[in-house]
């Protein structure tokens, strides 16, 4: 750690931690719904559960990302932050905001527009957070350094915040408040997330492998090139069942193919950066994080997203399981991952100590990513027989339900291997060893800038 | 870095730091957009292809709508255009600023006589009742040459940018975009006025 005030980062971390615990928690609780659904049916009803385990992904993703800027832009911009005092303000904004809306949630109070379920006072929370959070790290990258990686992630930040406006307006209108509501949603994960994302693993791969920055830069903006150009009118793949005009059918297909592209850029971007880099960063765990997050990625946004994108396609798989396959795959890849990337990378260095248990963390990863690659497994073939059974064959949605229960309660095992991965990364990370002093070990790799 | 003398060919390559791209002329992220474009249109005319050979009559029914001596004309436009932005970078190599805005300037001009003639096609399709949701064909029509008249569009902005800032680099850059802007209504024209 190089500034003092990249410590609150940590403070991030521990709460993006917190939830990620609920939210597989909450999930587990649902995969087994899905095998016994009188499971809680009283206390805590699916859709309440639902709510909750998706709300706390998005939440502590963000926190994630959040505690990524708070821990990278001090060393890339060389300064330190301009408020560490109202990065404290924002944290707590945030999780006073996140449980709120939980609590709501279990009390039956929420908007019921999916995944924006929050109570208005939560939004505009949530507007108010991110708008200490933008002034607070663009007064500090403008006093500082700029780079590539800086402008990157600032413009995906801004772009959350903006994009974040759209929650606040629902129109009585149900298409065009799918219309908006994608704003959000797609322009989100497909869109400026990606930028995030793409800064975050330049990032890492520029620390851990030592490439010149002058490489890691121009990847960089190929990268975030491709995601744009192809994201953002990528979006109409979400139009074309909602009441819009049929040639976002077209549009729709078109440029969501080509969304495949930005994330195999990443793959080949990690992979060339760690054959090509010539130094040995010593924290193993952060590297296979970061290599998981952009082949996973690839698998789950792209190859698994394009397996349903197109119209003729999607018109028998729409929101049958191959969608949960495919949300599960591409939100652990791309953005579980990256979390996962950066909290390994940053909390040696917030401890100011050499990287730590990292068997057991790289145990976590390969439990974790073995579970959800088997969860996508059987909920591609769930989703499969399902789109016969009920979309060519015609029969009831319940009736297929009940045929699929070898496939759910593959994925409630799944779901098991996913959980105990977590609490074994959570213990690798918050429970550091007792020091083992090697000489020489201490210092950071420095990148050949 | 590329202290290593056995790897100094390797690293000279990861210094110029665009690997395959760095042959081409011009700027790299141009070729990376330039590339994209040809995939989105390569994706759109393949889409194309699929919908023709799934209903074959009502493609050349619709198609028989259009007038090829308009496409045509448009594409001659076109090329001609094409052939002054080249003229243009050739004077950018020499330095001669003059004669680099003076060629911009013509296959700017060009550029416009195509729009012109593209609005009045759309003008006449649209008074014969012919809209963006005819039919698959009409989609499809409006769609792709709508998107390449876009680009034609945002063509004709860099075109005037590199003008104004004629760099060698810029000019290069900039009419390797104009070049695709050609390369792509060829392949439209050919595909929906004569196929």
């Amino acid at each position: 750690m190089k500034y003092q005030s990249q410590k609150v980062a940590a403070y991030y971390f521990y709460c993006a931690m917190a939830l990620f615990a609920a939210q597989v928690t909450f999930g587990l609780v649902l995969g087994y719904i899905y095998v016994a659904p009188n499971f809680l049916s009283e206390l805590l009803p699916f859709n309440i559960a639902r709510m909750i385990h998706t709300n706390a992904l998005i939440v502590w993703l963000l926190l994630g990302f959040f505690g990524a800027a708070y821990y990278l832009i001090p060393e890339e911009a060389e300064t330190e932050l301009h408020s560490p005092k109202l990065a404290i303000l924002q944290l707590v904004l945030l999780m006073v905001g996140a449980s709120g809306a939980v609590v709501g949630y279990l009390f039956r109070v929420h908007e019921g527009r999916e995944f924006l379920e929050q109570p208005l006072w939560v939004k505009l929370g949530i507007v108010v957070a991110a708008l200490i959070f933008l002034y607070n790290i663009t007064l500090t990258v403008l006093k500082g350094r700029k780079t590539a990686i800086t402008n990157v992630l600032l413009l995906g930040l801004w772009g959350i915040a903006l994009f974040f406006l759209f929650a606040l307006y629902n129109p009585s209108n149900l298409t065009l408040d799918k219309m908006y509501w994608w704003y959000v949603v797609h322009i989100w994960v497909e869109g400026v997330w990606e930028l995030v994302m793409a800064a975050i693993l330049a990032f890492m791969m520029l620390k851990l492998t030592g490439v010149d920055r002058e490489v890691v830069d121009k990847w960089l903006y190929s990268i975030v090139a491709l995601a744009l150009f192809t994201g953002l009118l990528g979006t109409g793949h979400h139009y074309y069942w909602i009441g819009t005009p049929g040639y976002w059918q077209w549009i729709g297909s078109i440029f969501s193919a080509l969304e495949v592209a930005p994330f195999f850029a990443m793959v080949v971007f990690t992979f060339v950066m760690v054959w090509k880099g010539r130094r040995e960063h010593p924290n193993k765990a952060a590297l296979l994080w970061s290599l998981g997050c952009s082949t996973l990625a690839f698998f789950g946004a792209g190859v698994w997203g394009f397996m349903h994108t197109l119209a003729p396609i999607n018109y028998y798989t729409h929101g049958t399981q191959v969608t949960a396959a495919h949300g599960h795959l591409a939100f652990y890849g791309a953005y579980v991952c990256l979390n996962l990337a950066i909290i390994t990378y940053a909390m040696p260095h917030l401890k100011n100590r050499t990287p730590y248990n990292q068997v057991l963390n790289m145990a976590a990863f390969w439990l974790m990513s073995g579970g959800m690659a088997f969860m996508t497994f059987t909920l591609t073939f769930a989703g499969v027989v399902q789109t016969h059974l009920q979309r060519v064959n015609g029969e009831y949605f319940m009736d297929v339900q009940d045929q699929l229960a070898l496939f759910f309660w593959m994925r409630f095992g799944s779901g098991v291997a996913v959980v105990l991965g977590v609490l074994i990364f959570l213990y690798a990370v918050l429970v550091p060893r007792k020091e083992v002093v090697t000489p020489g070990m201490k210092t950071e790799t420095v990148p050949a800038e | 870095m590329g202290d290593g003398e056995g790897a100094c060919n390797e690293a000279a390559e990861i210094s110029s730091g665009w690997g395959p791209l760095s042959a081409l002329p011009g700027d790299a992220m141009m070729w990376i957009l330039i590339i994209s474009e040809l995939a989105v249109f390569g994706a759109a005319l393949a889409g194309y292809a699929v919908a023709r050979a799934l209903d074959p009559g009502l493609f050349s029914a619709s198609q028989a709508h259009l007038d090829p001596f308009s496409g045509a004309l448009n594409t001659a436009i076109l090329l001609t255009s094409g052939v002054f932005a080249a003229g243009a970078v050739r004077q950018a190599r020499a330095g001669v600023i003059r004669a680099t805005r003076r060629l911009i300037g013509i296959a700017f001009l060009f550029g416009l006589a195509f729009l012109a003639v593209k609005v009045g096609e759309y003008a006449g399709h649209l008074a014969d009742g012919y809209g963006l949701e005819t039919n698959t064909f009409f989609t499809l029509y409006y769609l792709v040459t709508g998107f390449h008249a876009a680009h034609v569009v945002f063509g004709l902005m860099i075109l005037a940018l590199v003008a104004v800032f004629a760099s060698e680099e810029n000019v290069t850059t900039g009419c390797a975009f104009w070049h695709m802007v050609d390369l792509i209504w060829v392949l439209v024209f050919a595909v929906f006025y004569l196929s």
